[in-house]
């Protein structure tokens, strides 16, 4: 029996690859022993077998401790099996097994026995249940319960953690324990030597501590807090001002990435596309439809439509500078009338094909979730990715632009028209190429955006003005000119925000960029020589 | 002098006769035929037909800056909204104690709001002559202030119609905003009575209609007046060959903010006269899609033409009525339609059309070495 139970347990291990757990697992023989003694000692043995199960290191002790402590830890009378008592209201109560953690549905209450517990077990309980995650394997885990027990110290724990401090050996986990003890030390004791571990911590209760330590009568203690105070106050104005830049280099990213594709069709070709909004708006459906061609995979559907969104919105944007654009050239107040009618036609119809409400676009996991620099000051990853897409973009149409063939043309053909013709280049293919080229990356905008705003039919909209004033901010003609014109202007906003409100922030920078064009028409990179000519 | 001279020409006179003529018959069948008639117009079509002429009269003065300055300006509809909130702000006024709260000075928003005084902006709006004043005051101070920056600094073309309509943009989204004392979103409505005359009576409609052809008559002299002074002719040259006008030595930038300023100040009216018989001014008249669209009457009609400007305004918010009402859908498919066939193909619009005059120089669109220059 032995050699088939333990291989079967084998087995399971393998099939779950849970080794590490499995490890500490009590064997499932012992823990009923266990649960049999807590059931059939004595009060004053029970508090040897709490201790014991604690000790144990199996995952399920702190289930049967919680349960144990609410009256919820029973036996059946006739199997003699232990269960934990989900709902303990009527006459059958819902049980699941103690053991197995399977459920095991509706049991007559007179067929339960309950295991005993009194007030004194109850807080040994209390204790335990405080520190029981400390003694678990994953260090995981630890760092979590160590971190959950800042502030919430007690007299007992307060006695037992420096014995916990010195058994850890993740460095994490034991200055997060320092921590907590500096806490209680600081806000219980009045302990100036506490202090000192304080000082830096981000921790908002570390803050109170300190705060209450600086208003005591203790002249020495309040001096020491003060000046911990001051430490962190330091560490949290840059936690701010990293966190205002970060918010403000996202938003910027989101400005060059929605900007970058005007750069082209209207900074280097000239021409003014205000359907160029919507063209990121194709971008970002096309994230949308992506997803709703392969459902439950997110992810891939994200990755496959970076290209697609690039192909959607060139395709688009060719499509327009055939039909429309190419009938108005050197005329671009008329230009900017058709295009718009354009972005006015696209818009309808998406509000009529697809929906006038917004559509939800799915993050995958991995774009999910933050990244934790410190304990005040956690980034979040989809904002990183967009950063890292804007500039991975940015510099794919810098080498294009700078070192293809294509590149060249396109320099060729809009400072000099007629001779760039003349030398044997097809200037209509390159117009072409350059409008998709422009397109394709607002498409690319759109798919980042999904990411991170609503996804409906306005969304075009909502960019193309900005879009124009990073462009007409940075220089028109000049990539590098936007690429600083979106991350600064995004720091600026950022930076007004807290103290002007989100919309104030918005019309003060418009109105910064207003009179800045008043001041410098052509923007931080003017164009020099003849092509500022045009 | 300048103002008279527009009324011995021809295309003025037959203008002012029709827009006349108009007037008076609109009138005659509302007040003289039985209700039951076909031929009887509802006060409902009066008011309609009110709006209508308050977007014409929006719609001469972009064509002023559009068609005889080169000045695409995509930032009308704030001048327009700002004429419209300066009088909206008098109506407010004229509410007095009748408001829902029942407050003898405060709106409502602003006792919704828990505002304890007027803030100093309100002051005066109880008056009517200070509101009228303000009607155009508040646009021109706008539009002289913007116009000073912009064309001192020589932006022009592409540039300055984007930061234009940055600027209306900027101010929707501070309208939108409660704290600044505008009624935010909802804006400002619930007018009762102006000048003393109830809003809701058919005659005070029907005064406000008339009021809004007269204004448009004579927001129309004025233009014509400008356009065929000295100071048009250094306009259209400003238009066609701004650097070449500045060194014959004229001082572009003065005739330049002069008309813009003027243009400004007709729209103002165009608002003023709107939110009466509208009964509501909220952010939305400053959003950058009205104000393009403003442009798009003016193209369709005819630009540099004046006339052409009002023919456009009308028809197409009379298009936009019919289909609004039958399929509010396919609006926003025949006016981004609107927009691709009337520049594409029409570029001189329906005025274009109707004379065969297009030799001359002033209808033409400005040449391509100074529109992007």
């Amino acid at each position: 029996m032995g050699i088939i139970r333990s291989l079967s347990q084998l087995l399971l291990v393998c099939c779950l690859i849970l080794p590490a757990v499995a490890a500490a697992q009590v064997d499932d023989s012992e823990a009923q022993q266990l649960l049999t003694a807590l059931a059939e000692s004595s009060f004053k043995e029970k508090k040897d077998v709490v201790n014991r199960i604690a000790s144990s290191g199996d995952e399920r002790a702190r289930p049967w401790l919680e349960a144990y402590g609410d009256n919820k830890l029973a036996r059946i009378e006739s199997s003699g099996e232990f269960v934990i008592v989900l709902k303990n209201r009527g006459r059958d109560w819902t049980v699941e097994s103690a053991i197995t953690g399977d459920n095991l549905g509706e049991i007559s209450r007179r067929d339960i026995d309950t295991i005993r517990v009194n007030n004194a077990l109850r807080n040994e309980l209390e204790g335990i249940l405080s520190v029981i995650d400390l003694k678990s394997p994953d260090e995981e885990n630890r760092l979590t319960a160590a971190r959950a027990l800042k502030g919430s110290v007690d007299d007992t724990l307060a006695e037992r953690l420096p014995e916990f401090i010195a058994a850890e050996e993740s460095d994490a986990v034991q200055a997060a324990l320092t921590e907590a003890l500096a806490i209680y030390r600081v806000e219980e004791q009045g302990d100036v030597s506490a202090v000192a571990t304080l000082s830096g911590s981000l921790n908002s209760e570390a803050r109170a501590a300190l705060q209450q330590a600086q208003n005591s009568d203790d002249p020495a203690l309040a001096a020491a807090a003060a000046k911990a105070m001051e430490s962190i106050e330091q560490k949290l104005k840059m936690n701010r001002a990293a966190e205002t830049l970060y918010f403000g280099l996202s938003l910027g990213s989101v400005l060059v990435l929605a900007a970058i594709g005007l750069a082209i069709t209207f900074g280097v070709m000239g021409v003014i596309n205000m359907a160029h909004g919507e063209l990121i708006m194709l971008g970002a459906y096309t994230t949308w439809g992506m997803q709703q061609l392969l459902p439950g995979q997110p992810g891939l559907a994200l990755i496959l439509s970076i290209p697609a969104g690039f192909l959607v919105a060139a395709l688009a944007g060719i499509a327009i500078e055939r039909t429309v654009i190419q009938h108005l050239k050197g005329r671009p107040l008329e230009t900017l009338l058709a295009t718009f009618g354009v972005s006015l036609i696209l818009q309808q119809l998406v509000r009529t094909v697809i929906s006038p409400l917004n559509r939800t676009v799915i993050t995958p996991d991995w774009m999910s979730g933050s990244v934790m620099i410190n304990e005040g000051l956690s980034l979040t990853l989809n904002r990183m990715y967009v950063i890292g897409f804007a500039l991975v973009v940015f510099a794919g149409l810098m080498l294009i632009m700078r070192k293809t063939r294509l590149g060249l043309e396109v320099r060729a053909v809009t400072q000099n028209r007629a001779m760039a013709r003349s030398m044997g280049i097809k200037a209509t293919k390159v117009d072409i190429l350059t409008f998709g080229l422009g397109s394709g990356v607002a498409g690319l905008a759109g798919v980042a955006l999904s990411q991170i705003t609503n996804v409906g039919p306005n969304l075009g909209q909502s960019y193309i003005i900005d879009s124009f004033m990073v462009v007409v901010f940075g220089g028109v003609g000049n990539l590098w000119g936007t690429l600083l014109a979106g991350l600064s202007l995004g720091t600026i906003n950022q930076l007004l925000e807290p103290w002007a409100g989100a919309v104030l922030a918005k019309i003060l920078v418009l109105v910064l960029i207003i009179l800045f064009i008043q001041k410098r028409p052509r923007g931080l990179f003017p164009q020099k020589g003849r092509a500022a000519e045009g | 002098m300048w103002l008279t001279r527009p009324l011995q020409e021809r295309s003025t006179q037959i203008f002012l006769g029709v827009l006349f003529g108009a007037l008076v018959i609109v009138s005659a069948l509302h007040l003289f035929m039985p209700q039951d008639s076909a031929l009887y117009v509802s006060s409902y079509t009066v008011t309609l037909l009110g709006k209508y002429l308050c977007y014409a009269l929006l719609a001469v003065a972009v064509d002023l800056v559009w068609g005889y300055l080169g000045i695409l300006s995509l930032g009308h509809g704030a001048f327009f909204a700002l004429g419209g909130y300066a009088m909206g702000m008098y109506l407010m006024r004229q509410i007095g104690d009748r408001g829902v709260y029942g407050d003898p000075v405060l709106p409502d928003f602003m006792v919704f709001l828990n505002w304890q005084e007027l803030p100093w902006y309100w002051a005066g709006f109880d008056m009517a002559w200070f509101a009228f004043i303000m009607v155009l005051l508040a646009p021109g101070i706008l539009a002289l202030v913007f116009g000073f920056l912009a064309f001192r600094s020589r932006v022009t073309g592409v540039y300055l119609s984007i930061i234009t309509q940055a600027l209306t943009f900027a101010l929707m989204l501070a309208f939108f905003r409660n704290e600044m004392g505008f009624g935010g979103n909802n804006g400002l409505t619930d007018f009762k009575d102006i000048l003393g005359f109830d809003l809701r009576t058919d005659a005070t409609r029907l005064g406000l209609f008339l009021a809004t052809g007269i204004a448009l008559a004579i927001g129309y002299v004025i233009c014509r007046g400008i356009v065929t002074s000295k100071l048009g002719r250094v306009s259209v040259a400003c238009r066609d060959a701004e650097a070449r006008t500045r060194f014959i030595g004229y001082r572009v930038e003065r005739v330049q903010l002069f008309v813009f300023v003027v243009s400004a100040m007709l729209a103002g009216v165009a608002g003023a006269l709107y939110v009466p018989q509208v009964g509501i001014i909220n952010p939305s008249e400053f959003s950058p899609l009205f104000s393009i669209e403003v442009v798009v009457w003016v193209a369709l009609g005819g630009r540099a033409t004046l006339y052409g400007a009002v023919i456009g305004a009308l028809l197409v918010n009379y298009a936009k009525t019919v289909f609004t009402g039958i399929m509010p859908d396919a609006w926003l498919f025949a006016l981004g339609g609107l927009f691709v066939l009337v520049t594409v193909f029409l570029p001189k619009g329906i005025a274009g059309l109707m004379s065969r005059r297009s030799k001359k120089d002033d209808t033409d669109t400005p040449s391509a070495q100074e529109a992007t220059a």
